[in-house]
C-alpha cells in the first residue's frame, strides 16, 4: 500500500497563502490517577498524530498538557485545508484467476472499470479531495477518543445501559476543541464540543470560555488552574525545598513525589508540618516510607538526619494559610507512625534468631522448600566460600551466623506492613540485639545489588550471604528446571545472576563455577536432584539428572547474562562467545579478563589480519576435511623433508616462538602477553599465503604445508575459538 | 443483618443489577471482627458506621453531589483539602469491581467513591455510583476530636452534657473483641457456616434470591468470624472464599432469572 500525496507541497501555510491556524483540544474528565497521566499525554500525542497522517495533515510542534481533570493537546501552524490526497492499493495480476480478482474488488469496494492496469497488474486508485481542517478535526477527535487507550477504563452515566457505549479511565465530561478561533463541532455520545470548560474544583467553580490555544494556559491560570504539569512539578520541588529552608531543613529530594503530587493537584500549594519528636525513634526509612507512600508526603533532613518535619501538596490556597490542612495531615500521620512505632516495639520483643524460627512456616518455593530450609543452605553455602578463601578476609562463622538470620525480617510485623523494608528492617534489628556491625551490615545488604546503579558489596561477611543467597536461588531453580524464557522471569532469575556478576566484578572474586555448584547442591536433598522433571529443551535420549543439567545450564545462563551486561561496557558478543567455546573457563573474572585482552588486540590492525589469516586457514583445512587434532599433532612432529621456502620457514619458525609463549602467558593470566605472541604471527601467516602454495603438485610439500596451517589454527585456538568471532 | 460494610447490602449488591433505575441511602453498621483492637486504638474498630450511597445509573454530576453533602455537614472545600485519590475496588467475593477513588480530607480518607463495572460477574448495565462515607472518621473531623471514643454522639438540646462514643461503644468494642479472638465457639461457629450454605442453597433451588442473597451475607460474616478465631489454615482459606462467592454469584444469578422478564417487558432490547 501507499500513501502519497497527488499534487507536490502539501505544507501547512502553503500554496493558497491562507495563514496556518492552531489547534486546542481538552478533554476534561473526573480526577485521572496520577500515575497514568505521563501515559495518557503520550497516547493523545501518538493518536492525534496518526489522525493527522491518516489525513494527509502535515504538522508542526505539538504540545501535550495535563492535569488531574484534564487533558489538553495544542497543536500550532495546522493548515487551513488538506491537500487531495491519493491512494493506490496494489492488486492482483491481470491474468490471475477471478477468484482474486473478486476479492479484490470486495476490498477495495470498486468495480473492475475503475481499476488501473499497469504492467499487467490491477490497481485500485481513490483519490481524495482536499477537505477543510475543521472537518477533519471534527471527525479525528471522537475516533481519538473511542480509540484512546488507558491502563484501566469504565462506563457510567445513563448511557451505560449498553455495554457499548463510551470508556474512559473516569467519567469524561467535557470536549474544547478550537481551531484558529473557531469551534470544532464534534459530539462523542452526547459530549458536545464547547469554547467552555472548569476552573479549579473549589476556587473557581463556574464555567470559563477559551479563546483558543493562544488564552487556554492563561485563562485557567486565571481560575487557579496551572494547566502545564512541568510547571506545578517545578512549584512543588522549589515550594518544597523553600519551605523546608525556612524552616532551617534540608528538602530530601524525590522526584517521584514531585511527579505524582503534581498528578493529584491543579493549585498546588506545599506546606510545612511538624509531628512528635517522640516519633524520630522509628529507623527513618519507616518514617520516610509511610510518609511517602501511605501519605504521599515530603520528608525533611536537620544536619543529614531526618527531621521531625513533613511537606505536603494541598490543591488550594486555604483562607487561613493552610493551618487546618497542616493540623489535620499531621494527625493522620501521627496514627500511621504510632502503627510503625507500635510494629517496631513489637518486633524487637523476639530476637532475630526467635524471629527466624517462624520461617519454617513460609515457603520458598513448593519444591524447594521453606524459606527456613533456604536459610540454611545459604549459611552452608556462605561458610564454604569463606572457608574456601574465595571471600578474603571473611570469618565463615559470621558468615554462617548472618546467613541463617537474614531472612527472619520476613515474618516481623514491620516488614509485613512494608515488605520493601526486607534486609534493612532485619539490619536494625541485629545492631538492637546487640549483633556486630558486620552481621547486622550483612543482614541489611545481602539483596543487593537489587538492580542497575545499586550499591554493590563490598565487606567481606555480607559478599558471602548476598553471593550464597543468589547462587542459591540460580542452583534451586535450575535444579527444577524452572529457568527463565522470553519475558517471563517469574522468580528473577536474570537479575539474581547479574547480581552475581557484579559482585565478582567489583570484588574481583576468583572460583570455578563448577564448584560453586557443586557446593551449593550439597543443601539440597538427593531426591530432588536425581528426581527432576525432563528438561524441555533436551530429547528424551538427552535427558539427564537435574544436577548434570546444571553444570551446563547454569554456565551458558551466566555467559548469557555476561553478554548483556557487558554489552553496555562496550564488549562484544561475539569475543565473548570466542572465550566461552573454549570450555572450562568457569572463572567468570578471568573469562572478562581474557574478553577484554582479545577486545584490545581485535581493535589493531594485527587482529584484524591475524583473523583474517585465521579464517583463511581454516577455510582451507576444511575444505580438505583436516580436522583432526591427532593428524595436527602428527605434522608438527614431522621433519621436513624438502628444503622449505623462505616464508614457510619463516612461518614455522614463528609458530615455534609464539606458541609457547601464548601458552605460557595465558597460564600466567597475562591475556595481553599472549595476544602480544600472537601478533607475532601476523606477518608471517601473511607472507606465507602470499608467497607460498598450499596445494603443491607433491603430496608431501601439500601435507606439510595442510599441518603447518593446523599448528598455526591451534595456536591460535588456544587463546580463543576464533571462529566465534564476526568480521 | 451483620456485614463487612454497606456495599453487601442487598440494596446495593442486588439493585446494582439490572436495567431499573435505583437511588438509596442509608446507614448501615458495619462489622469486621479482625479489625477489633479492644478498645486500644483511637480509630480502629471492630464496629462502626458507613453511610451507604448508591445511585444507579450514576448521574452526570455526582462528584458536585458528592462535595456538596461535605459542605452541608460543614466541611469548607476552602478550608480543607479535599482530594480525589486513586483507588479501585474489586471483590473477588461478590465477582465484582469497579473504579473510583478513596476521597481525602487533609490527608485521611472519608469516602470510597465507586463507579461499579460489574456485580455478581455480570456487568453493571447501567453503571451504579456508590459513595461510602466513613461515619467516625468524619464525625471526629467536624468534632476536632483525635479519638473516637471522644466523640459526642448526641447533642441534647437542653444544655446537658453529651453521651460519648466511648460512652455507647467502648465496653462493646472491648467485649465483642474478646469473643471475636477468644471465646467463640469456633465447632458452633462451622455449624453455622453449614447451615448457612445449606439454606442458601435450599433458597436458589426455590428460586428466591432474596432470602438466598441474606444466608449468603451471613456465611460471609461467619467466615470472618473463623479467621479472628484464627481456625482457618491458609489452604482452606480459598476453599472457605469459593464457597461465599459461589453463595453471592448464585444470589446474583438467580436475581438476574426472577427478574428477567419483568425487564425484558419494561426495558425491550436489554439484556445481561
Amino acid at each position: 500500500m501507499n500513501n502519497q500525496a497527488e499534487q507536490g507541497g502539501g505544507n501547512p501555510s502553503s500554496a493558497d497563502g491562507a495563514a496556518a491556524q492552531d489547534f486546542l483540544l481538552e478533554l476534561r474528565c473526573e480526577e485521572i490517577p496520577a500515575r497514568m497521566q505521563k501515559g495518557a499525554r503520550s497516547e493523545l500525542e501518538k493518536l492525534f498524530r496518526k489522525q493527522m497522517e491518516a489525513a494527509g495533515v502535515s504538522l508542526g510542534q505539538i504540545t501535550t498538557w495535563s492535569t488531574p481533570r484534564r487533558l489538553a493537546l495544542i497543536a500550532r501552524g495546522l493548515p487551513t485545508q488538506t491537500s487531495s490526497t491519493c491512494k493506490e492499493t496494489k492488486g492482483p495480476r491481470t491474468s490471475a484467476p477471478p477468484q482474486a480478482l473478486d476479492g479484490f474488488l470486495r476490498k477495495t469496494g470498486l468495480t473492475q472499470d475503475q481499476l488501473e492496469e499497469r504492467g499487467g497488474i490491477y490497481y485500485a486508485v481513490v483519490k481524495q479531495p482536499g477537505m477543510a481542517i475543521k472537518d477533519v478535526l471534527a471527525s479525528a477527535i471522537p475516533a481519538i477518543v473511542r480509540s484512546f487507550s488507558w491502563p484501566k477504563s469504565m462506563r457510567w452515566g445513563a448511557g451505560s445501559i449498553s455495554t457499548e457505549s463510551l470508556k474512559w479511565v473516569r467519567p469524561l465530561s467535557g470536549i474544547v476543541a478550537i481551531i484558529g478561533q473557531d469551534l470544532v463541532e464534534c459530539d462523542v455520545d452526547g459530549i458536545i464540543s464547547s469554547y467552555a470548560t472548569k476552573g479549579h474544583r473549589f476556587h473557581s467553580p463556574g464555567n470559563i470560555t477559551i479563546g483558543g490555544a493562544d488564552d487556554y494556559a492563561e485563562k485557567l491560570r486565571a481560575c487557579h488552574v496551572i494547566v502545564d504539569h512541568s510547571e506545578r512539578e517545578t512549584i512543588i520541588r522549589s515550594g518544597a525545598a523553600k519551605a523546608a529552608a525556612d524552616a532551617g531543613m534540608d528538602l530530601v529530594q524525590d522526584e517521584g513525589l514531585v511527579i505524582e503530587n503534581a498528578g493529584l493537584t491543579e493549585w498546588p500549594v506545599p506546606l510545612l508540618g511538624r509531628f512528635e519528636e517522640d516519633f524520630l525513634e522509628v529507623p527513618p526509612e519507616v518514617i520516610q516510607l509511610t510518609a511517602r507512600i501511605n501519605q504521599k508526603y515530603f520528608v525533611c533532613e536537620n544536619a543529614g538526619a531526618l527531621a521531625d518535619a513533613f511537606i505536603c501538596t494541598a490543591n488550594i490556597e486555604a483562607a487561613d494559610g493552610g493551618a487546618a490542612i497542616i493540623d489535620g495531615n499531621r494527625k493522620v500521620l501521627a496514627a500511621r507512625l504510632s502503627d510503625a512505632r507500635f510494629f517496631w516495639d513489637v518486633d524487637r520483643k523476639k530476637n532475630l534468631a526467635q524471629h527466624a524460627a517462624g520461617l519454617e512456616r513460609i515457603t520458598f518455593h513448593e519444591k524447594l522448600g521453606s524459606v527456613a530450609d533456604k536459610a540454611r543452605r545459604v549459611a552452608k553455602l556462605a561458610e564454604w566460600l569463606a572457608n574456601e578463601g574465595i571471600v578474603a578476609d571473611c570469618d565463615p562463622a559470621l558468615a554462617r551466623q548472618a546467613a541463617e538470620l537474614c531472612k527472619a525480617d520476613l515474618v516481623t510485623e514491620m516488614v509485613g506492613e512494608f515488605p520493601e523494608l526486607q534486609g534493612l528492617m532485619g539490619g536494625y534489628y541485629a545492631r538492637a540485639e546487640g549483633l556486630g556491625d558486620a552481621v547486622a551490615d550483612a543482614i541489611r545488604d545481602h539483596y543487593k545489588p537489587a538492580g542497575q546503579g545499586d550499591e554493590v558489596p563490598a565487606a567481606p561477611v555480607t559478599i558471602a550471604i548476598s553471593l550464597a543467597d543468589k547462587l542459591d536461588t540460580l542452583i534451586g531453580f535450575f535444579v527444577i528446571n524452572e529457568r527463565p524464557t522470553g519475558s517471563r522471569d517469574p522468580f528473577a532469575l536474570r537479575r539474581a545472576a547479574l547480581g552475581v556478576l557484579e559482585i565478582l566484578h567489583r570484588n574481583q572474586l576468583r572460583f570455578s563455577l563448577s564448584h560453586a555448584i557443586e557446593a551449593g547442591l550439597a543443601g539440597f536433598s538427593p531426591d530432588l536432584i536425581l528426581d527432576q522433571a525432563p528438561d524441555p529443551e533436551l530429547k528424551d535420549g538427552q535427558q539427564h539428572t537435574g544436577a548434570k543439567a546444571v553444570f551446563t545450564n547454569l554456565p551458558n545462563f551466566f555467559a548469557d547474562r555476561l553478554k548483556v551486561q557487558q554489552r553496555e561496557a562496550g564488549v562484544r558478543h561475539d569475543l565473548i562467545d570466542a572465550i566461552f567455546a573454549l570450555g572450562g573457563e568457569g572463572d567468570l573474572v578471568r573469562l572478562l579478563a581474557r574478553v577484554n585482552a582479545l577486545q584490545g588486540f581485535m581493535d589493531t590492525q594485527d587482529g584484524a589480519n591475524l583473523l583474517a589469516g585465521y579464517k583463511r586457514a581454516a577455510n582451507i583445512l576444511k575444505k580438505e576435511d583436516w580436522p583432526s587434532s591427532s593428524k595436527t599433532e602428527e605434522a608438527a612432529l614431522q621433519t621436513l623433508d624438502y628444503t622449505p621456502e623462505p616464508a614457510e620457514k619463516l612461518l614455522i619458525e614463528a609458530l615455534a616462538t609464539a606458541q609457547p609463549k601464548a601458552v605460557a602467558a595465558i597460564d600466567a593470566e597475562d591475556f595481553g602477553a599472549a595476544m602480544a605472541a600472537l601478533a607475532s604471527l601476523r606477518a608471517p601467516i601473511d607472507a606465507f599465503f602470499d608467497e607460498v602454495t598450499v596445494n603443491d603438485d607433491e603430496e608431501n610439500k601439500r601435507a606439510a604445508r595442510l599441518g603447518l596451517l593446523a599448528q598455526f589454527r591451534a595456536a591460535v585456538q588456544n587463546a580463543a575459538d576464533f571462529s566465534k568471532i564476526e568480521g | 443483618m451483620r456485614m463487612g460494610a454497606g456495599t453487601f447490602h442487598p440494596a446495593t449488591t442486588l439493585r446494582a443489577l439490572g436495567p431499573e433505575p435505583w437511588n438509596a441511602a442509608f446507614v448501615q453498621p458495619c462489622r469486621r471482627p479482625t479489625d477489633g483492637r479492644y478498645g486500644e486504638n483511637p480509630n480502629r474498630l471492630q464496629h462502626y458506621y458507613q453511610y451507604q450511597v448508591a445511585l444507579k445509573p450514576s448521574p452526570p454530576d455526582l462528584q458536585e453531589l458528592y462535595l456538596k453533602s461535605l459542605e452541608v455537614i460543614g466541611i469548607d472545600p476552602l478550608k480543607h483539602d479535599i482530594r480525589f485519590v486513586e483507588d479501585d475496588w474489586e471483590s473477588p467475593t461478590l465477582g465484582a469491581w469497579g473504579l473510583g477513588w478513596e476521597v481525602w480530607c487533609d490527608g485521611m480518607e472519608v469516602t470510597q467513591f465507586t463507579y461499579f463495572q460489574q456485580m455478581g460477574g455480570y456487568d453493571c448495565k447501567p453503571v451504579a455510583g456508590e459513595l461510602t462515607y466513613g461515619l467516625e472518621r468524619l464525625a471526629m473531623y467536624i468534632q476536632g476530636v483525635d479519638n473516637v471514643y471522644d466523640l459526642a454522639f448526641n447533642r441534647p438540646s437542653d444544655g446537658a452534657s453529651s453521651v460519648s462514643y466511648g460512652e455507647v461503644f467502648l465496653e462493646n468494642e472491648i467485649q465483642m473483641s474478646t469473643w471475636n479472638f477468644e471465646v467463640a465457639d469456633t465447632d458452633a461457629l462451622f455449624d453455622l457456616f453449614r447451615k448457612a450454605v445449606k439454606e442458601c442453597e435450599n433458597c436458589l433451588a426455590a428460586k428466591l434470591p432474596l432470602p438466598a442473597y441474606e444466608q449468603a451475607i451471613e456465611a460471609s460474616h461467619i467466615f470472618n468470624l473463623l479467621q479472628a478465631r484464627g481456625v482457618i489454615s491458609v489452604q482452606e482459606r480459598a476453599s472457605y472464599m469459593g464457597q461465599v462467592r459461589d453463595l453471592a454469584r448464585g444470589s446474583c444469578e438467580a436475581y438476574m432469572a426472577r427478574n428477567a422478564d419483568r425487564w425484558a417487558e419494561k426495558f425491550p432490547g436489554w439484556a445481561p
